[in-house]
């Protein structure tokens, strides 16, 4: 109830600030070269996978950040100034994400960082931020190495430790499985790092991996290791890799007759895995940081504007970049500056900021603790399973 | 045991397609001697013909025979017209230059084609529209038979077999075994070298077509510069076989399948990508001419 209010009385209020800019608008067109001084508008910088084998991981970030961005400019910027999204495509390359952020820090001097969702690539792109002590978040990178980057690196999301022991207790105790077999990224910091934390919790609960194979982004033809990971009889397999490769591995599996429903974490939320999965993800289960069919008015209301703005239903990531925006923005705000060290000290201060993907309080590590979902594949489409509290 | 057979299945439909792609490098390599570096690109083009045929004709959501051979032959003309025309543009204007120059343009020419795609058909990955309702059609214990990888198989038999016949029962074909043999000779008997240096273009591309297609079809995920490492390892294949030699094009490609899925399976999918250059170096240093490229009378 009170989160209702909060939502309508701020967008009364953002209804007010845009009538008070617009009179403030005429005003000044009509007072011609007399008016006040320009404001330079505060620069925020994203570098994401705008195109590439994650795309719509940094499309969505760009839409959900830009989305928050615009809000709190119609309700009359902070610290007096409109902000401005400058992004970067990194083309879901590692090393890409390293030049977008050198260039949005030297050639665009932004303020903040915010990006990458890969863990690669924010692990490529933080010490850039770190080494100009400018403030970078994160918004779905959960591998925890990211953050121990330096003082200057956050996340508005969870880590894997969190989401890997939430996968394999959900696997023993939810699905009350015995044997499980892992199937993994090698080449992508997130997936091994998942993988990792779902085999240790997934012991620790009694239980045994019959198998583990692994292979690299951007490989289509799984086959091989599928046929080898059959072999070994498995009840379900840990597949904590990205959509685009969910979508083939659970098609060619089928193909071969493995019946094991498979689990995965947030690298699976994006509509294209239902597209090229099809019927082959049905029944499968994944974490991730929110569902957009959850009965919560505040993330109701998010989906709503942002469907009526974009035209689709936002995923994790969309909800995320939101997240951050609105993270930096009242973390600048606390600040008073845009200056690095205070803006820093600003957003390690963050507790309990009401955002759509839960609240968030930043912790010694600069990560965000925050509740995980369960969402199940399920008649072509996400549907919300269960909701798992941070520990 | 029957894991072994499912892996060797697998490894026969996944070198199907890489030989497919190397009959195109070897018939160039035959008639020309150029090592034609855009044919990865041309396998490119052909998956995304096919989706966009797919679209454009209404089979991306009605899976139908009928469709998949539709798709096939646009892909295939399609490649083919692109193949003769880069062979027009780009290498018969240096047909008299060193051999060095022709092969860096056929650098080039990949290049082109791989940025030129990510212009045109955009740089996301795309989903080639599933042509074949996946079924099982056989099990043998285990071991699984879909009907993608026998549509797979099958159609690269068929397209081999197909090739065998123009290349050694029509004058197409002798034409082009003269020419490989000894290009002014063949010149001087009559043969217009020309149109069948563009003829074997032609062919090579529209094999390479077909490969794309297939590949859509076991691997349903198309971006632009998906022909490269394909292309490359094609190239092996090639080398592998003999480069010149079909036969030995044909072989090569599935032997190269079969030893990247049986290291997959029984090493370790870290070594997948690298096992094709080892098995390069180990080539050049032992065999040179390859498995089947003995006598220049059996080249094409």
């Amino acid at each position: 109830m009170k989160a209702r209010w909060f939502g309508r009385s701020r967008a009364l209020r953002a209804l007010a600030a845009c009538c008070v800019l617009a009179l403030v608008a005429c005003g000044s067109e009509e007072g011609g070269s007399g008016g006040g001084p320009s404001v330079e508008p505060i620069k925020i910088g994203h570098f994401a996978s705008l195109t590439g084998d994650t795309a719509t991981f940094g499309q969505s970030a760009d839409r959900g950040l830009r989305m928050a961005i615009e809000e709190i400019n119609a309700n009359g910027g902070v610290l007096g100034r409109p902000l401005e999204v400058l992004s970067e495509d990194d083309r879901s390359i590692t090393e890409e994400a390293r030049t977008a952020a050198q260039k949005l820090l030297q050639r665009d001097e932004v303020v903040a960082l915010i990006g990458e969702v890969a863990s690669s690539r924010s692990l490529a792109a933080g010490p850039e931020a770190q080494r100009a002590g400018v403030p970078m978040i994160s918004p779905g990178s959960t591998n925890p190495r990211v953050t121990e980057i330096g003082d200057y690196v956050f996340r508005a999301c969870f880590i894997d430790p969190f989401q890997g022991a939430v996968m394999a207790r959900f696997a023993a105790e939810e699905l009350k499985v015995r044997k499980a077999a892992i199937l993994f990224d090698f080449k992508q910091d997130y997936s091994v790092g998942l993988a990792d934390f779902f085999r240790q919790t997934f012991r620790e609960l009694g239980g045994e991996i019959v198998a583990e194979e692994r292979y690299t982004s951007g490989d289509i033809e799984f086959r091989a290791q599928l046929t080898t990971l059959r072999a070994a009889n498995p009840e379900v397999i840990f597949v904590p890799g990205y959509y685009t490769e969910i979508g083939l591995i659970a098609k060619q599996a089928r193909e071969l007759g493995i019946t094991a429903p498979m689990l995965g974490g947030d690298g699976w939320d994006s509509e294209k895995t239902l597209e090229i999965g099809g019927d082959a993800v049905e029944g499968f289960y994944f974490s991730t940081h929110y569902a957009a069919d959850s009965n919560s008015p505040k993330v109701q209301e998010f989906v709503k504007r942002y469907q009526k703005k974009y035209g689709s239903t936002p995923d994790a990531m969309a909800a995320l970049g939101y997240d951050t925006g609105g993270l930096l923005v009242d973390a600048l705000m606390r600040a008073g500056t845009t200056e690095g060290e205070p803006l820093r000290d600003a957003i390690a201060a963050t507790r309990d900021y009401p955002g759509v993907t839960g609240s968030i309080t930043i912790d010694e590590q600069r990560n965000a603790r925050k509740d995980a979902v369960v969402l199940k594949i399920e008649g072509g489409r996400f549907r919300f399973y269960r909701t798992v509290p941070a520990s | 045991m029957e894991q072994f057979f499912q892996q060797l299945l697998n490894g026969i439909a996944w070198g199907g397609i890489y030989a497919l792609i190397a009959l195109g490098y070897t018939m160039v390599y035959g008639v020309l001697k150029l090592i034609n570096f855009a044919h990865g690109e041309i396998y490119m083009v052909g998956a995304m013909v096919g989706y966009y045929a797919a679209h454009a004709l209404g089979y991306a959501d009605a899976p139908s025979l009928v469709g998949l051979l539709l798709v096939l032959v646009a892909a295939m003309s399609c490649c083919a017209l692109l193949g003769a025309s880069i062979e027009r543009i780009a290498y018969r204007p240096l047909r008299q230059a060193s051999r060095l120059a022709s092969l860096i343009t056929a650098i080039g020419v990949s290049l082109l084609l791989q940025n030129g795609g990510q212009l045109v058909f955009g740089a996301d990955p795309k989903f080639f529209p599933p042509l074949l309702e996946s079924v099982e059609v056989l099990r043998v214990g285990s071991i699984a038979v879909s009907n993608i990888q026998l549509t797979v198989i099958g159609t690269a038999l068929a397209l081999m077999l197909g090739l065998e016949l123009i290349v050694m029962r029509t004058r197409f074909g002798r034409a082009m075994r003269a020419v490989s043999y000894d290009a002014p000779a063949a010149a001087l008997m009559g043969v217009n070298v020309d149109r069948i240096i563009g003829g074997t273009f032609m062919l090579g591309s529209a094999l390479a077509a077909a490969a794309g297609i297939l590949v859509g079809l076991s691997n349903p995920k198309i971006d632009p510069l998906m022909g490269l490492l394909p292309g490359l390892k094609a190239f092996v294949a090639a080398v592998l076989g003999g480069i010149g030699s079909i036969p030995g094009a044909m072989v090569g490609g599935l032997l190269l399948g079969v030893v990247e899925t049986l290291v997959s399976a029984y090493l370790s999918s870290t070594y997948r990508d690298a096992i094709a250059f080892v098995v390069l170096i180990a080539i050049l240093l032992f065999r040179p001419r390859g498995l089947f490229g003995t006598a220049q009378v059996d080249k094409v």
